[in-house]
């Protein structure tokens, strides 16, 4: 089966215009001439997945935009997406030395997008090496990027590898989840083209339910991959929660970015505060709600969302309600929803108490639950008995390997929801100590 | 008010400031160098006037370098395609509206000496205030016989120049090619044959690149190129060391007109220091218009007022008598590297530069604890390096992940453990981490006191005391 595409929206594309606009091949040369080539580089270092981000900028510099590709995907093979997706500003962009020096950081990310353009523009291959060259056979369960660089790390090395997936289209959040202006999903799938041209197969619509389909898979297969992501997100626990207009952030984003949600109107209430929760926010202002509002049960000080998309959160027109939180979900007569508030206090030990007559009823029109996703995990646990511990799998920080050793896991399933650039160094890693695993075994 | 004025150069060119336009595109016709004298040029060295040639398309090429462009430029350019009646009705026009200003006839002719004459004549008739022989062009002219063909023989040039100071009454300047080994001895070719100054230098053979498209090399005429010459920022190293070469040789030495790369004040001031009686500056007209010279005077007026410096003639060739041979430097002169940590941002390019282009004596041991003492005691590169590619890092996606950690940050600007660290005792004090340093005065080289008394080597093997080298005064 080949790597879907999604046909073009223009809609979606004004509405969902891009952040940050790609830089012209000049003002690239420009860039990547301030880039001060620092040995060992604190940027390097900084990035989960130790991008040599000199070595591309220089390559950039000397006018080997295909080399530089290269180099990126050596280190990284979504490096498109993580490109656009990364909040840079915490990572390789904010320990550059140039915070210390004239202030202004390289811009690794836009340059690292022109590096990537340019090879998926050119059609260019990764290069792998010769098929079976590695007797290694392996499977990894959901086609998000952890998945996605497992596989392709072991196809790069002469391995096997099959991807499989519940869903039609592959890239998990990477398609389904990133804000359309920072990654839009059809960019998502050309890198998986890239990695499908590489040898990895596909098999999507595959869901994994039953011991007898796991034992399928384990007789198939040498190792077996878990990149299965945190699944569907948290219930909130209140009444009117499966309330016609309550439709939580991941679905959101998914349902605009496949576009089967071109607008919103009225009123749109999104409870939680993390990044998805800002995200699903400014879509909602994008699609055309009037009026968002975010709710937060704790202080501003306490956002966990990163400063900068906070930042960019209230330009979008987001308004923040903190010390709040839902209590009931009631529908109106006129289809309108009813949103029953309470405010409350946080205890020295951290814990948040209703306060009395602060009762608030928001009238509005859809109801976004953005707080956190519970990870899909019990078959594993039950049947492999593979350690499962706050939802999350336990698995070795350095190889990924679980306490089956046949069985390896990366990405949100074992860190609990971190970035895409987090979730293929733990694939990458994870195919490595595979490969250790099976030459012990050979030796 | 430091005077920039210049006196009787080469026995009798006056100029309000020592800044000449070259001859070169810049000096074409009058107009050009009227606009030039408003806007602050002290003199012009006409484009050399000769039989007029028929030049080709393209003619320029040029070096950028890390995004910068024209750092050298390189021409095949011959000399002017206009009429010698032409430029030199000009030439009596500019002399007429500027008399204060120097204006120069660069001239190339056939090597007759009924021509030289003629065109000395024609040339002083219509108002120059002195003459520059073009022995220098590399391109086009010397393969018929003239420019750096001249100028490659210490007899030609020796030879010419007698010629035209047979009829002269303005000071004559031999302009000298750097294409020569030893561009001395045409110095002396020109001293003898009774030149009144030089000029130098004259533009480098080069063939600035090819395009790997077309594989043909720049500049493109009609898919052949050829070489050309070579100029701009890139050649003032070169130029300087020619410069101080034959002023320091007493054989050679006469009035200089410095030229070569000269973009701004302090290459001006350099030159000068070597002793130079004036500045030609050509390349970075071309590339930014006459306007230049306005930084130009006016950096130079800046800096002579802080050293104290009244005119031309208090700093001119002040630099020379430090200039020597290498026998007579001090071998027990004793500097080593210090690296403020207030000021430096952890680039660690002073680390690399020191393992693979020095000795091998700036460590990364802050945190593990410094030792000094030779290179195996030691972490190499690909050790470091290594280190940071096996580290398990995550993005910090909490508050409490981004918060510093005051004890791993240590107490300066950069992490402790990104500061380099000279081992004092096995640094050679060459400046090569100083040089790579991007942050100004962050690697500072500092004297040692190591007590022995100054010792060159030329008096360690003659056992003698120093003899002042004679080419220096």
């Amino acid at each position: 089966m080949s790597t879907a595409t999604l046909p073009q929206d223009s809609e979606l594309l004004e509405r969902f215009s891009e952040l940050k606009p790609p830089l012209t091949p000049q003002a690239a040369v420009i860039e990547a001439n301030r880039c001060l080539n620092c040995f060992d580089a604190p940027c390097t270092l900084a990035c989960p997945t130790h991008i040599d981000v000199p070595g591309f900028i220089k390559r950039i510099a000397a006018g080997n935009l295909r080399g530089s590709a290269n180099r990126i995907l050596d280190a990284n093979i979504l490096g498109g997406s993580c490109a656009r997706a990364c909040p840079v500003e915490v990572l390789c962009e904010g320990a550059c030395v140039m915070h210390r020096y004239n202030r202004q950081p390289i811009q690794i990310a836009l340059l690292q997008r022109h590096a990537m353009d340019n090879f998926h523009a050119a059609g260019y291959d990764v290069p792998t090496a010769p098929p079976n060259t590695l007797d290694l056979n392996v499977v990894c369960i959901g086609a998000g990027p952890a998945s996605l660089a497992c596989a392709a790390e072991l196809k790069r090395r002469g391995g096997r590898a099959t991807v499989v997936e519940r869903r039609e289209m592959p890239g998990g959040l990477n398609t389904y989840g990133v804000a359309e202006y920072k990654l839009r999903a059809a960019e998502s799938l050309r890198e998986i083209e890239m990695i499908r041209r590489m040898g990895v197969e596909f098999r999507f619509g595959v869901s994994i339910e039953s011991s007898a389909e796991l034992v399928k898979l384990e007789e198939e297969f040498d190792y077996i991959f878990l990149g299965v992501g945190l699944g569907a997100m948290q219930r909130l626990n209140i009444p009117g929660e499966d309330s016609e207009g309550v439709i939580n952030a991941l679905e959101l984003i998914a349902a605009y970015k496949t576009g089967q949600i071109h607008q919103m109107s009225g009123t749109v209430v999104v409870l939680g505060a993390g990044n998805t929760a800002i995200d699903a926010a400014n879509a909602a202002r994008r699609l055309g709600a009037e009026t968002v509002y975010l709710i937060y049960r704790r202080e501003e000080r306490d956002l966990p969302a990163f400063d900068f998309e906070y930042e960019h959160c209230k330009q979008e027109g987001v308004q923040f309600l903190w010390r709040r939180q839902p209590v009931a979900i009631r529908p109106e007569q006129h289809g309108r929803l009813l949103l029953d508030t309470v405010q409350v206090q946080q205890q020295q030990d951290g814990s948040l108490v209703p306060m009395a007559d602060t009762q608030h009823t928001i009238v509005c029109d859809t109801v976004v639950p953005a707080i956190g996703q519970s990870p899909f995990t019990q078959l594993i646990q039950e049947k492999r008995r593979i350690v499962v511990k706050d939802g999350l799998i336990a698995a070795d920080p350095i190889t990924g390997q679980t306490g089956n050793p046949r069985y390896f896991a990366g990405g949100d399933c074992v860190n609990g929801g971190r970035e895409v650039v987090d979730a293929v160094a733990d694939g990458k890693r994870s195919a490595l100590a595979m490969i250790k695993a099976a030459e012990a075994i050979y030796a | 008010m430091p005077d920039l004025h210049v006196h009787g150069f080469a026995g009798g060119i006056d100029s309000p400031n020592p800044f000449w336009l070259a001859s070169a595109p810049p000096t074409n016709c009058g107009e050009q160098i009227m606009r030039a004298f408003d806007a602050g040029w002290g003199g012009a060295v006409w484009k050399t006037i000769g039989e007029p040639v028929t030049n080709v398309c393209s003619r320029y090429s040029s070096i950028d370098w890390q995004g910068q462009r024209m750092m050298g430029l390189n021409n095949i350019e011959l000399i002017s395609d206009r009429s010698v009646e032409e430029n030199l009705r000009e030439l009596a026009e500019v002399k007429k509206y500027y008399p204060r200003h120097a204006v120069i006839a660069s001239l190339m002719v056939a090597s007759t000496r009924e021509a030289w004459h003629e065109i000395v004549e024609r040339a002083e008739d219509a108002g120059a205030d002195g003459l520059e022989l073009n022995f220098g062009c590399p391109h086009g002219m010397s393969e018929r016989g003239m420019g750096s063909a001249v100028g490659q023989v210490p007899e030609y040039t020796e030879m010419i120049t007698s010629w035209v100071k047979e009829k002269a009454r303005t000071p004559v300047l031999v302009k000298l090619t750097p294409n020569i080994t030893d561009i001395r001895a045409i110095a002396r070719a020109a001293k003898r044959g009774g030149a009144d100054g030089l000029s130098a230098i004259n533009t480098i053979n080069s063939i600035t690149g090819i395009d790997l498209d077309t594989l043909v090399p720049n500049p493109t005429v009609d898919g052949k190129s050829s070489h050309g010459g070579y100029c701009g920022p890139a050649v003032k190293p070169i130029a300087l060391n020619m410069v101080q070469q034959i002023i320091s040789d007493p054989e050679a030495a006469l009035p200089l007109s410095g030229i070569g790369g000269i973009s701004n004040w302090k290459d001006a001031a350099e030159f000068i220091l070597l002793g130079c009686g004036t500045v030609q500056v050509c390349t970075a007209v071309m590339h930014y218009g006459y306007r230049v010279v306005e930084y130009m005077a006016e950096g130079l007026e800046n800096w002579m007022r802080s050293k104290g410096f009244n005119s031309l003639a208090d700093f001119r060739g002040l630099s020379l008598p430090k200039v020597t041979d290498w026998k007579n430097l001090n071998l027990n002169y004793k500097i080593v590297a210090h690296i403020d940590e207030q000021k430096c941002i952890g680039c660690d390019l002073c680390y690399i530069a020191c393992w693979d282009g020095a000795h091998q004596c700036i460590h990364m041991d802050r945190v593990s604890g410094p030792a000094n003492g030779p290179v195996e005691l030691h972490d190499s590169p690909p050790t470091v390096e290594w280190r940071s590619r096996a580290a398990i890092v995550t993005t910090p996606v909490t508050r409490q992940e981004r918060a510093v950690d005051p004890a791993v940050h240590g107490p300066y600007p950069t992490p402790l453990a990104k500061i380099p660290r000279v081992d004092e005792t096995e640094c050679v004090g060459c400046n090569l981490c100083a040089l790579v340093c991007p942050v100004d005065e962050c690697i500072t080289m500092q004297r040692v006191d190591n007590g022995l008394p100054p010792e060159s080597w030329d008096e360690r093997t003659s056992g003698a005391v120093c003899v002042q080298n004679p080419n220096v005064s």
